[in-house]
């Protein structure tokens, strides 16, 4: 009976902090600790516990990409976090695009949809959202850029010659031709500041001689939720943190077949008194590919799962913000958020 | 008054006849599972909360009803505010930790290209 209770308090313990990867589905999936759902168990929120149970551990970041680790939050809270970054901190993206001149054979709308999605390297937070119903815009919330280009004949081409970048000058317009047109006081506000696109070398469009682009185009602060091209992340993502257990011991030939079966270093052969033992070295780098379930003899040998709450974040930046400006920006977001009905719930009395 | 009409609402409470503010429904404009589901988790950790539950109306409309029912007599509020509360303080700290992390982590590659 001592033995059954064991087993039955470590299973108790895998439903509530692994989520198990069986053959034919996912198990654990729900958070269930909640207060009264285990008998024995407190479960309320205590903030106690969570700054001891939580931490923050950085494995990457260069100015495009950061991975961290963050463990000891639920996914609803990680959950959030990856959908702010997504879709709710603010950056600047052209939204009006003045048309004065294009003859080139890009339509008008297809070249504004074009111009919007270019990442422009402007730091949103010293912008304001642009009010509702001014469609003029004013200095503290527009930023103007202009496009003028024309295409014309290289007189200097060899006759024979037909490669376009020897014929034509100014046949391809790049977003390194968007020049930056300060409004009203910004050239003092911002003297040294460089408004322009991430990227010199994005394609636009392509003219032929005596076609001709000239816009005008104003960008303002949005968020993801409107419109994609103001999400600042090339994308956001986690993964939970695999955990694999080799039930039995594996030898031999098992070992090698099983080694397959995984990512490369997730299973290390060790060799013990001649025989070649299987061992886990590194889970984190598994994929989950589920090969495993594929071979009968191996198959009921490991316990495939994920650790609940350890959650590996991905973040890759468009250039406008480094990442872990994102990621701070992404918790202040959400601050912002409870903010916002913690002081509607104080302001109601007033009724 | 013309002030009033123009702003949009924020947060709402429908309340059934007869109950005494221990089941409450919020609803909440402008938000989606992002707030939704993460206030419902702070909540539901909280021992007096005998039922909490979320949805979205309908797709279109960007509002959630947030359901809370209350274990004693406490009123809905107050689980409401607390969850409020609770994961402001999880930002909180988990903005500082992180911060605290990436300056680790430069200044040990900063000891490193040394």
């Amino acid at each position: 009976r001592h033995v059954g209770k064991m087993a039955e308090r470590g299973s108790l313990e895998e439903m509530r902090s692994r989520v198990v990867l069986g053959e034919f589905g996912v198990r654990h999936v729900h958070t269930t600790d909640f207060p009264g759902s285990y008998p024995g168990y407190t479960d309320a929120w205590d903030p106690v516990t969570f700054r001891q149970g939580f931490h923050v551990d950085v494995t990457h970041m260069d100015e495009g990409l950061l991975e961290f680790d963050l463990v000891g939050i639920d996914a609803a809270i990680a959950n959030a976090f990856r959908r702010i970054l997504l879709a709710e901190v603010p950056t600047m993206a052209v939204e009006k695009v003045f048309v004065y001149n294009n003859t080139s054979i890009v339509q008008d709308e297809i070249l504004a949809h074009r111009l919007g999605l270019i990442p422009i390297q402007a730091d949103p937070r010293l912008f304001e959202y642009r009010s509702q119903g001014d469609e003029e815009g004013t200095e503290i919330d527009t930023l103007q850029f202009q496009l003028k280009i024309k295409c014309s004949r290289n007189p200097r081409a060899a006759k024979e010659s037909s490669d376009p970048n020897e014929l034509y000058i100014n046949h391809k317009v790049y977003s390194r031709h968007m020049t930056w047109v300060p409004l009203g006081n910004q050239a003092d506000l911002f003297p040294d500041a460089c408004f322009r696109p991430v990227h010199d070398d994005i394609l636009i469009a392509q003219l032929r001689p005596g076609q001709e682009i000239d816009v005008l185009m104003h960008c303002v602060k949005g968020i993801g939720k409107d419109h994609a091209k103001f999400s600042p992340v090339a994308t956001a993502s986690y993964r939970l943190l695999p955990d694999i257990t080799l039930v039995q011991p594996i030898e031999g030939e098992a070992a090698e077949k099983l080694k397959k079966c995984f990512s490369p270093g997730v299973i290390e052969i060790q060799d013990i008194k001649g025989k070649k033992v299987a061992r886990v070295a590194n889970a984190r780098l598994d994929t989950f590919s589920r090969e495993i379930f594929r071979h009968e003899e191996l198959k009921n040998m490991v316990r495939l799962a994920r650790v609940r709450n350890h959650y590996i974040f991905s973040v890759e930046s468009t250039g406008i913000l480094p990442p872990d400006v994102l990621v701070s920006e992404a918790i202040r977001v959400l601050m912002g958020k409870c903010q916002r009905f913690l002081d509607e719930l104080d302001s109601v009395p007033t009724d | 008054m013309a002030e009033e009409a123009e702003r949009k609402p924020v947060l709402e409470t429908v309340q059934a006849e007869g109950t005494d503010g221990n089941c409450v429904t919020f609803v909440l404009h402008d938000e989606d599972h992002t707030l939704g589901n993460s206030l419902r988790y702070m909540i539901m950790k909280n021992p007096e909360v005998e039922f909490c539950g979320y949805c979205i109306t309908h797709p279109s409309e960007s509002k959630i009803n947030f359901r809370i029912q209350t274990r004693g007599g406490i009123p809905a509020v107050e689980p409401f505010r607390k969850g409020l509360t609770d994961l402001m303080d999880v930002c909180h700290h988990m903005l500082s930790t992180f911060e605290a992390s990436v300056k680790e982590y430069k200044a040990q590659k900063e000891t490193e290209m040394d």
